[in-house]
């Protein structure tokens, strides 16, 4: 697998990886103001937003009836219309593309619901890998309690109640969360996350976030052109 | 009722237990599932449109449950989770390849977990109206990566016996214009620009899925038969070889 910088693309991705509650939506929403500021071009794209397949999302996961292997599909369909109709045309038109979650987060959540590790990779084998990946971590008690203390009703996919870890709806989600984080750290290294401690000051994490984009990427190279006012 | 039509033959009594049959997944499969527990058949009529599939699945219902054997029948684009959003991608053509691919997929799953294997677990009879070849060989014709395609449907259970009705293009064009007076517009592959018009389009398009049908005859074991006979002499052999299926003889 290779980046888009390696296959040749003008543009540039970068994804922020954590668990719910980690901060990376903060931090990518911050790097993303920055980058509007200094007059670069920037696309910002969520994961589980394609307008198309959203309500069959919602739909299977009201009426719970999503298994490990459509969760996973339903979602791969959904970055696959993103990743198509969006990212490459973006990419290949020089933005910055930023992304809240990529693909790892299908490896970690689709793997703990126990889907093939090897089928999941392979079905998202037509994504290149971005060219900057932000892992926040968190401590497991720290990103439970954010999510815990703002949103006491838990979902049921969201506090992984599918895998019946747990009746209780906390203790599931408690599990299933430090389940994905294991999933996260071991594929750390294979696709270079940069770490960050996601415990310290949203400030301070901002500077390391954006001084390692600055350091990393010709920032000048994806200015938009003053166009000549009439 | 054009199953008057059928030749009825006399009675049976005593009702044909089905031999268990080894079981397996194309790949990876579905995680959870013991397939040993799965005491059903799984019976895949492919072809195109208008080669015949859906009579020839209504006749083999009739003679499966008149038979004292209990029926279940799938198809594409038939789950509960997304084959409204499905039928809505596909009128404003906008989905790029992957994406309809994972899509159809979806739906696939879907019924393949939620109604084909718990029939299957059941003991009951499973008449799939297309499978996954029609899926792989309309995304191949489209360029996609096969390899890609096989993992992705390695989720798929192999089926107890594959039929494909075998209908010339030329005689495919004549029986959409004898019922709907009119091409389909994903039937004739029009988003491939083959062809300008639609007619010359659906001939080609159609060549294309049949070749790649061809080359998928061995791997996935097809019984094909000539589908321009009649629905009579077709389903006569279509029952004998279920026939076997539930004796577990069928041979290729």
């Amino acid at each position: 697998m290779k980046t888009f910088a390696q296959l040749g693309f003008p543009g540039r991705l970068i994804a922020v990886e954590g668990l719910d509650g980690s901060g990376k939506s903060t931090q990518i929403y911050l790097l993303k103001r920055w980058l509007e500021a200094e007059g670069s071009k920037v696309y910002f794209s969520e994961w589980n937003s394609s307008e198309l397949v959203k309500s069959a999302t919602s739909k299977g996961k009201k009426q719970e009836l999503l298994t490990p292997t459509t969760f996973s599909l339903i979602h791969a369909t959904d970055f696959a219309d993103r990743y198509e109709r969006h990212l490459v045309p973006l990419l290949r038109a020089g933005y910055l593309v930023l992304c809240d979650r990529y693909v790892f987060t299908a490896y970690a959540r689709d793997i703990v619901r126990g889907c093939p590790p090897q089928w999941v990779r392979d079905i998202y084998s037509f994504a290149a890998l971005p060219d900057l990946t932000f892992f926040f971590q968190a401590d497991l008690e720290v990103s439970l309690n954010r999510i815990l203390d703002g949103r006491p009703q838990l979902k049921y996919f969201e506090a992984g109640m599918d895998l019946r870890l747990s009746p209780d709806p906390y203790e599931s989600f408690r599990i299933f969360q430090g389940r994905i984080l294991e999933q996260y750290l071991a594929m750390s290294s294979e696709f270079n996350f940069l770490l960050m401690d996601a415990n310290t000051s949203i400030e301070a994490q901002q500077n390391i976030v954006r001084s390692l984009v600055a350091g990393k990427l010709d920032l000048a190279a994806f200015a938009r052109k003053k166009t000549p006012s009439a | 009722m054009a199953t008057a039509n059928i030749p009825k033959r006399p009675r049976n009594l005593r009702v044909i237990v089905p031999q268990k049959t080894a079981r397996r997944f194309y790949g990876h499969g579905i995680p959870g599932v013991a397939v040993e527990k799965l005491a059903g058949r799984l019976i895949v009529v492919e072809g195109a449109d208008g080669s015949g599939r859906s009579t020839q699945i209504r006749w083999l219902v009739e003679w499966l449950e008149g038979n004292g054997h209990s029926t279940v029948q799938v198809g594409l684009k038939r789950s509960s989770l997304v084959s409204e959003e499905l039928d809505k991608a596909q009128e404003g053509n906008i989905l790029s390849r992957t994406t309809l691919s994972l899509f159809y997929a979806t739906d696939f799953a879907d019924q393949l977990e939620n109604i084909i294997l718990p029939a299957l677990r059941a003991g009951q009879m499973v008449l799939a109206d297309r499978y996954i070849y029609t899926l792989m060989a309309r995304d191949i014709v489209r360029g996609m990566d096969e390899v890609w395609l096989k993992n992705l449907y390695g989720m798929a259970l192999v089926p107890d016996a594959v039929f494909y009705l075998n209908v010339a293009p030329e005689e495919l064009v004549q029986r959409a214009f004898a019922k709907y007076s009119a091409l389909d517009y994903w039937e004739s592959g029009m988003d491939l620009g083959l062809a300008r018009d639609l007619f010359d389009s659906f001939l080609k398009y159609q060549a294309l899925m049949a070749q790649q049908f061809k080359r998928m005859q061995r791997t996935y074991d097809f019984h094909i038969l000539n589908g321009h006979r009649s629905v009579e002499e077709i389903n006569a052999e279509l029952r004998k070889k279920t026939d076997a299926v539930l004796t577990g003889h069928l041979e290729q």
